[in-house]
């Protein structure tokens, strides 16, 4: 088994006064792909946002290939190789596909290696190239999706963390991005996604974590967890 | 006078299409950039015209240093803390300028563009045209770094969507201070041409921020283009009403202008919402 790159641990994550995360853990080791469930309000987008920097733990460590990030803004944080697509895919709206695209490779360490990183998305993701001048806010929704997937890759990430990125979408286009990204994984991309449709989310995933009011209450291997009555519990209320 | 119009609703607009803070100094920065002029003028002999790089990079240091010093320590607080922020800045810097420099009105004699020039009948001033040009110049400038450059585009980002835009890997907090030091070298540039041949005295800034603000509410907040269409039908309003009903009214024309298309559509002409 390849080594831990993310681990982190004993997270307590405040939302102005209102405590959202209670000593959550996450370790993902290399090449794997991770889900993360629970019903909505959980705390599942909460601790991706912390891993990537955009909130700072109260309590809790989290280091990223053996170092320390916690605290770090998060343009440092993906500079390192951490790249995060946050819920509702939030692209640039007023900004072309390309322009959203070449954005994603902003870090200096990133911008080197642009051109063919783009190559490389627009031959995963055919629609950037056939969308390439047109304002992100127009695409549909599943075709954003994409872009914005895309845009995260274009910072050659090692790890790359997606939130609900199946969210409202067509049975086709969910195949599609299921294809895409396992496809991300076997090219040697760790992922770490959120969904909240088990059966979708372990079928895809190798492991999953299940949060609830804000703790990690399950972790463990895909089949084991669809065999858990805790599981049954949370999600089909039964 | 549209396009300088125009180039100080452009710094307005930008500073508060990136992170929703108006600042009401910018009529006194535009003060403060006019005296930069008169006082390279008076103490170096600069005409406006050479000086103008200096105007501009003193105002860019200024808005840093406002953002640094001031802008970001109310950023997460209530929307009056940021209010009064900026106002308790313009009350400060008019008052400054009041006291150090006095109440007089100044002018820079002997520029080095001067005269009148007859287009098509019309009089148009020679130093009025120059400013005019340059403004757009300045303008078109700024429209090219922010749609052109990698820089440009971060800023842009940055306005649409802080939190992506940092997961990008771009320092907001750089781009903040970024815009607030372009953001006011619109009004040094802007403030330098108009020293050419404009009053200079403390309470200067104050009609050409309100025209800034009535230009900027009128192209939609934070579209910068569409200010510069909005800055020069403010520009020919102004004039056309002068020369029609009386130059007294013009102003009053103006802001019926706005007040029209405001009720029409809130969002301004050309707004995004
Ligand atoms: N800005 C905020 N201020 C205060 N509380 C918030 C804020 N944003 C979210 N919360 C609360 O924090 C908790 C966790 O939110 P979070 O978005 O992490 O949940 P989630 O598991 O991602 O849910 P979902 O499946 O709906 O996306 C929720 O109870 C939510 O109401
Ligand atoms: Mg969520």
């Amino acid at each position: 088994m390849a080594g831990v790159i993310l681990e982190a641990r004993g997270l307590d994550v405040l939302l102005g006064d209102y405590q959202v995360l209670w000593d959550a853990r996450l370790a993902v080791d290399e090449g794997e792909m991770v889900a993360l469930l629970g019903p909505n309000g959980a705390g599942k987008s909460t601790l991706l946002n912390t891993v990537s920097g955009l909130l700072r733990p109260r309590a809790g460590a989290i280091t990223f290939r053996g170092e320390p990030i916690a605290g770090l803004p998060a343009h440092r944080i993906v500079a390192r190789g951490l790249a995060h697509v946050l819920e509702r895919r939030r692209l640039f709206p007023y900004l072309t596909v390309e322009q959203n695209v070449r954005l994603g490779a902003y870090a200096p360490a990133a911008r080197s290696g642009r051109e063919a990183q783009l190559a490389r998305v627009k031959a995963l993701f055919p629609i950037l190239e056939e969308r390439a001048g047109q304002p992100a806010r127009t695409l549909s929704g599943g075709e954003q999706q994409m872009v914005a997937i895309a845009r995260g890759l274009m910072a050659h990430p090692r790890l790359l963390m997606i939130d609900e990125p199946f969210l409202g979408l067509a049975p086709r286009v969910v195949t599609q991005l299921v294809e895409a990204i396992r496809r991300i994984n076997r090219e040697g991309v760790t992922i770490v996604f959120i969904e909240q449709n088990v059966e979708l989310a372990l079928s895809l995933a190798t492991r999953g974590y299940v949060l609830e009011s804000g703790r990690v209450v399950l972790e463990g291997r895909s089949a084991e967890l669809l065999r858990s009555p805790e599981v049954r519990r949370i999600f089909l209320g039964g | 006078m549209g396009c300088v119009y125009a180039l100080i609703a452009a710094g307005l607009s930008l500073i508060f299409g990136l992170m929703e803070v108006v600042n009401f100094a910018h009529g006194e920065f535009l003060m403060l950039a006019m005296y930069v002029a008169f006082f390279a003028w008076a103490l170096a002999r600069l005409d406006p015209l050479v000086s103008l790089p200096l105007a501009a990079l003193a105002l860019a240091a200024l808005g840093w240093a406002t953002y640094h010093g001031l802008i970001r320590r109310v950023l997460g607080g209530p929307m009056l803390a940021q209010i009064f922020a900026t106002f308790g800045l313009a009350v400060f810097l008019r008052s400054g300028a009041q006291f150090l420099w006095g109440v007089d009105f100044r002018t820079i004699k002997e520029p080095l563009l001067s005269g009148r020039l007859s287009v098509g009948g019309v009089f148009v001033g020679l130093p009025q045209l120059a400013a005019s040009v340059l403004a757009l110049g300045a303008f078109l400038g700024l429209y090219l770094f922010l749609s052109r450059s990698e820089t440009g585009l971060a800023l842009q980002a940055t306005a649409q969507d802080r939190q992506a835009a940092a997961l990008m890997g771009i320092d907001t907090d750089r781009m903040f201070a970024l815009g607030w030091a372009i953001g006011s070298a619109c009004v040094g540039v802007a403030g330098g041409l108009l020293a050419m041949f404009f009053y200079i005295f403390p309470e200067v800034g104050g009609a050409f921020a309100l025209l800034a603000y009535v230009t900027v509410a009128l192209g939609g907040f934070g579209n910068v283009p569409a200010t510069l269409a909005a800055g020069v039908i403010v520009g020919l309003t102004e004039v056309v009403a002068g020369l029609v009903i009386t130059p007294a009214m013009k102003y009053a024309v103006v802001f019926l202008l706005y007040l029209a298309v405001v009720l029409w559509r809130p969002q301004g002409l050309f707004g995004r919402f």
